[in-house]
């Protein structure tokens, strides 16, 4: 059981029990959405609000929710979460929602922040669980953009294509052509590509950790 | 975990403990219930403005400013195409005179049914065609929208003879225009649509131009 120190909440979210490279959660998302860099980061922004609200709720409503219900209820508050997400940006950040809209009822369907309520949320008070949703969300996002930079630089030899329909027009200059157009290779963006790029990045991130010393967590998503 | 695993392994739930459950259930749905038809309400103006104002957006692209002085969101006809569903046509009309018609078509994608406005003007001749809504593959089969590429708009201009309606089909089937690399299925279905586009205008074109 992690405590509920800030400081291991943000680690914890961001590299070392990094949703997508170390609990391996969340892979639908994470390999149907990341054809490209910009829709990884999209998804993830969105998946990481949610995760950031239900976490709240269901902190608040921890003595509440009794163990037989639990599970319909986190479904509940996530899914309400995802429609609540999904009304308001429609209404308030359409062009967002043109590139995004598509990607957001996916959410409900993710299991990771169904894992985080369960393992995490609903044992701790409001503030943490906040922070745990949101920097679990942004290590989803870390992830998300990382396996579709990959695939996107070796698919279609672009980084960060159509960058400004989803940040705003400033944001043109991050677009880039990385190899020539004729010389992507397509199986990258088709659903092998996802299933080898997440793998191969698993594994650099493996390394890494233990070049670092650290001990391989095998943890997944119950033990926190 | 454990009170749960005594529940199912144990005996069965005492009828008020089970009662309590539902309760709690029920309370949440409701709770959430409520936050889901306020934020409903909050937003349902500004999603109907949001709808109104892409559907104008994509009229104003197939049928150009300087054909009209009317609103063709409201100058709108019912008609049937010839899968027997029913058509909303937006007309273009300057001084009265129907200049030009634009309506959704349809196409069968890879992933699903796709949506498109196309803009034909009185003589036949296409205005453009835009994609509305699809399913196709990011990357691949997205190059149907033109802000992610050209290739919707080389048919503007062209009409039914022009090039012949046999060759309105991608190269790989013998017609006159590009396939993308790694998506066919695509380009393909956009043919096949807009090529229905054209049958209807056809079939129709008096009761499109006539105008009452």
């Amino acid at each position: 059981m992690a405590n509920s120190d800030y400081k291991t909440i943000v680690k914890d979210g961001l590299w070392d029990n990094n949703g997508v490279f170390s609990m391996l959660l969340g892979m639908c998302p994470a390999m149907a959405m990341t054809t490209s860099a910009t829709n990884g980061f999209g998804m993830g922004l969105a998946t990481a609000v949610v995760m950031a609200a239900s976490s709240w709720l269901v902190a608040i409503f921890r003595n509440q929710i009794t163990t037989e219900v639990r599970i319909p209820v986190y479904i509940l508050i996530v899914a309400a979460m995802v429609t609540v997400v999904d009304l308001g940006m429609n209404a308030w950040m359409h062009e967002l929602y043109k590139v995004l809209g598509l990607f957001i009822p996916l959410i409900v369907s993710n299991c990771l922040p169904l894992a985080r309520l369960e393992a995490f949320a609903a044992k701790q008070p409001p503030l943490p669980a906040f922070m745990d949703g949101l920097f679990m969300g942004l290590g989803f996002t870390i992830a998300l953009t990382a396996v579709g930079a990959v695939r996107e630089i070796i698919g279609s030899g672009t980084l960060f294509a159509d960058a400004s329909l989803l940040l705003g027009p400033t944001f043109k200059v991050i677009e880039m052509r990385i190899l020539p157009s004729d010389m992507g290779v397509l199986m990258m963006i088709l659903p092998p590509g996802g299933f080898i790029v997440t793998g191969m990045l698993v594994v650099v991130k493996r390394l890494l950790d233990l070049r670092a010393g650290k001990e391989i967590q095998m943890t997944g998503a119950h033990a926190v | 975990m454990t009170t749960s695993h005594t529940a199912s392994d144990g005996p069965a739930l005492s009828q008020p403990k089970m009662f309590k459950h539902g309760v709690i259930l029920c309370l949440f749905c409701l709770g959430f219930g409520l936050v889901l038809s306020i934020t409903n309400e909050i937003t349902l103006d500004d999603i109907s403005a949001r709808a109104i104002e892409d559907k104008q957006n994509s009229l104003s692209q197939v049928l150009p400013d300087e054909l009209h002085d009317n609103n063709p969101v409201t100058d709108t006809l019912t008609m049937t195409n010839a899968e027997g569903k029913e058509l909303t046509v937006f007309r273009a009309r300057k001084n009265g005179q129907v200049t030009g018609v634009a309506y959704e078509i349809f196409g069968s994608g890879y992933a699903g049914e796709m949506k498109l406005m196309m803009g034909i003007a009185a003589d036949g001749k296409l205005l453009g065609v835009r994609v509305l809504a699809h399913k196709e593959t990011p990357g691949l089969g997205d190059k149907i929208e033109v802000k992610k590429g050209p290739w919707i708009e080389r048919f503007t201009g062209l009409s039914v003879g022009n090039p012949p309606i046999e060759r309105w089909k991608v190269k790989k089937d013998g017609g006159d225009f590009d396939q993308f690399a790694g998506a066919t299925i695509t380009p393909r279905a956009v043919l096949k649509a807009i090529r229905s586009g054209l049958e209807f205008f056809a079939e129709n074109k008096t009761a499109l131009t006539k105008g009452d």
